[in-house]
């Protein structure tokens, strides 16, 4: 094989992986968007959240410590040395969980019944005050988070591909980062569970239901307020496994929450009502991303064309499927 | 009592078509015409000027953009930054190749590029709805911020990458750069608002403000009794780019003097910021863009007054404060007045028209 084919491979192959990570925070929205019509913004947040309380929790901080030292002239740091990384997921999962609650209590119950934007709206108020509440609770430092997934480049692969190239060439193998191989198999186990959980399980078919529709799925029963409590803390729970994901790629911190940024495009070609259009839709913009970067990049001068070619390329699918690839036909009457 | 229209008779259309039908109204217009025009600009400091009045003034001509946009025509938009960076650069580049020409003509120029820029921009608009426009428009902003930052043309090759504002004068009197004397960039600013807002107002009273309603409001049905929706979604995008190009100009050349793109236009910044405004100002209500700016413009001066002055907080802990209850008052806002601070004001005029003696 050549080594131009042999990079293509490699790159559709990174590109595969980041999409996955995309794909992660796009199940996310999908799911509130289905269960709820409620376009969260502050999915992202929820990500930075999940993963700052972990940090916290292993670490033993006190939450709110700068806060109480600042009034009270106090010097607390840490409850205590460090905790099992088992144990401090559970209890983060916990967390995301109470957090669905209050929100479903303070928040989304007011909100019945209101234009989505102005729903959209609010979920960027919530993305605010959530990231506010994680910076005063945690620190807004750049924190480590290790949970033992082994991260940096494959060497098994890289020896195993060095020989594909033709002999003589100058190959070295291809570099594919270990953690995102680890993402891609927890993705898909986290996609099967939940595929299994909303077709075989009583709470997976009302969560269908009410997706399909509110007020027949009321009719019959469903109660919408313990299904939406639900969707947010699984919705909290995608979060925490994508923050995981990002936060041992590149620590802790405000640009986390950034990522539903990423994942937006992905929706939209998509289409905010599918789940397999979240993950396929992730794989696309992943591929189409690390393939533009490298060969159209090279035409500007400058790079760095990351930050919108998703969107373009979104975009311009959006202007053949209004719809998105896999969204719901629109259809609209007077 | 004090508010009531009894006794008011209009003889004439015209009458009955002022922007201000009302005495009261119109008295209470001019004495703040008064104010503005007259007593701040001689009482007027740096403080005021930097930290409240300019900004206000400002963010209230982007408010009206995006108002247009999102509150009059239904189309939401998210990439308020990138327009503005538009205006502003469009403002930095003219002045650098016609240093003669007078900076109100710049700014207006700027705003009219701005408008191409937002037709071009709007197309997908013709396809596309609601929350997929709303991404949509992500991404102009995060490509033009993209390009202003990584193609050296636009910034003339500055090794900073930032865009450094040169002296230019109205009447003699700089108006932007370090030497403009407060009053000057205030009074030049005003003037743009008013003539801008009145021009907005009557723009929203006419064919074109009503077909945009009609297209908000159902946009199928607007088609059918014979609205384009073609022109009128591309005008209100022209349009609103406009205001938001003049906003951008004006914020670059007046108010800050030097920028770099991806900081001072950031989604965060302005983006997000302006939308706020329209919303807590009030969707469709030219009096809830004033208010909205007012709102977001002094809050968070005044959350740092009392966090940092008054409770002896750290900046970095106040700024924590600061963005925690800015997220709390916009879903507060949205629970408890979905409408917006317009409102509230016509709400509180109704009540004036009863007080003292409410039935």
């Amino acid at each position: 094989m050549s080594v131009e084919l042999l990079n293509f491979i490699e790159t559709v192959l990174n590109g595969l992986m980041s999409g996955v990570m995309y794909s992660l925070v796009a199940l996310g929205f999908v799911l509130i968007f289905k269960a709820s019509g409620v376009f969260n913004f502050a999915q992202g947040v929820f990500a930075l959240f999940a993963a700052l309380t972990l940090v916290g929790y292993q670490t033993g901080q006190v939450p709110f410590a700068h806060l109480i030292n600042e009034l009270f002239g106090t010097n607390y740091h840490n409850w205590y040395a460090s905790m099992p990384n088992f144990l401090a997921i559970i209890l983060t999962m916990v967390t995301m969980i109470a957090l669905a609650w209050i929100i479903e209590r303070l928040v989304l119950k007011h909100l019945v019944n209101q234009d989505p934007i102005i729903l959209f709206m609010a979920t960027i108020g919530l993305a605010f005050a959530l990231e506010g509440v994680g910076d005063l609770m945690w620190g807004s430092d750049v924190k480590v988070l290790d949970v033992g997934i082994p991260s940096g480049g494959s060497v098994w692969l890289e020896e195993a591909t060095i020989g594909l190239a033709a002999e003589g060439s100058d190959y070295y193998g291809m570099y594919i980062d270990v953690l995102n191989v680890w993402a891609t198999v927890i993705a898909v186990i986290l996609v099967i569970t939940l595929a299994l959980f909303s077709q075989y399980t009583k709470t997976g078919r009302a969560l269908r239901a009410v997706a399909d529709d509110h007020q027949a799925a009321l009719s019959v029963g469903i109660s919408l307020r313990t299904i939406w409590i639900l969707v947010w803390a699984i919705s909290g729970f995608i979060a925490m496994v994508a923050g995981i994901m990002w936060g041992t790629e590149s620590g802790v911190q405000f640009s986390l929450s950034l990522i539903a940024l990423k994942a937006l495009p992905v929706l939209i070609l998509g289409g905010f009502t599918s789940i397999p259009g979240a993950i396929i839709g992730g794989l696309l913009i992943g591929v189409g991303e690390k393939l533009a970067e490298i060969y159209i990049g090279g035409y500007f001068e400058t790079g760095a064309l990351e930050n919108w070619f998703a969107y373009v390329m979104a975009l311009v699918f959006l202007l053949f499927r209004p719809q998105g690839l896999f969204g719901d036909k629109i259809i609209e009457r007077v | 009592m004090l508010y009531k229209e009894t006794g008011q008779y209009k003889s004439t259309y015209k009458s009955d078509h002022a922007i201000f039908p009302l005495i009261q109204d119109k008295i209470a217009f001019s004495t703040l015409m008064f104010i503005a025009f007259l007593i701040i600009p001689f009482v007027i400091n740096s403080y005021w000027e930097k930290a409240i009045l300019v900004p206000f003034l400002i963010f209230s001509l982007a408010a009206i953009g995006l108002n247009i946009l999102t509150g009059y025509c239904g189309q939401v938009s998210l990439g308020t930054g990138g327009f503005m960076a538009v205006g502003a650069f469009s403002t930095y580049k003219i002045m650098t190749y016609f240093p003669d020409l007078n900076i109100m003509i710049i700014v207006l120029i700027s705003g009219l590029i701005t408008a191409a820029v937002g037709i071009l921009f709007g197309l997908p608009s013709l396809r596309i709805k609601g929350f997929y426009l709303a991404v949509a428009t992500l991404a102009s902003q995060f490509f033009l911020v993209w390009l202003f930052n990584k193609v050296p043309w636009f910034y003339n090759y500055s090794d900073t990458g930032q865009i450094t504002v040169s002296e230019r004068l109205m009447f003699g009197i700089p108006v932007t750069g370090a030497t403009a004397p407060p009053y000057a960039t205030y009074l030049f600013c005003l003037i743009l608002v008013v003539l801008l807002g009145f021009a907005a107002k009557n723009l929203i009273r006419s064919k074109m403000g009503r077909s945009w309603m009609a297209i908000r409001d159902m946009d199928i049905a607007a088609e059918i009794i014979g609205v384009p929706p073609l022109k009128t979604k591309l005008s209100a995008f022209a349009i609103s780019s406009f205001y938001i190009g003049v906003a951008g100009a004006l914020y670059f050349a007046v108010f800050l003097g030097a920028i770099e793109v991806t900081e001072s236009f950031d989604i965060m910044t302005i983006s997000f910021p302006v939308l706020f405004m329209i919303i807590i100002g009030g969707l469709g209500s030219m009096l809830g863009s004033f208010l909205g700016a007012a709102f977001i413009v002094t809050l968070p001066i005044g959350l740092k007054f009392i966090m940092v002055d008054l409770v002896g907080l750290s900046a970095v802990t106040a700024k924590h404060f600061e963005i925690t209850i800015w997220g709390l008052l916009m879903i507060i806002f949205l629970i408890v007045e979905p409408h917006g601070l317009a409102r509230l004001w016509s709400i509180a005029k109704e009540k004036l028209r009863r007080w003292p003696f409410p039935y």
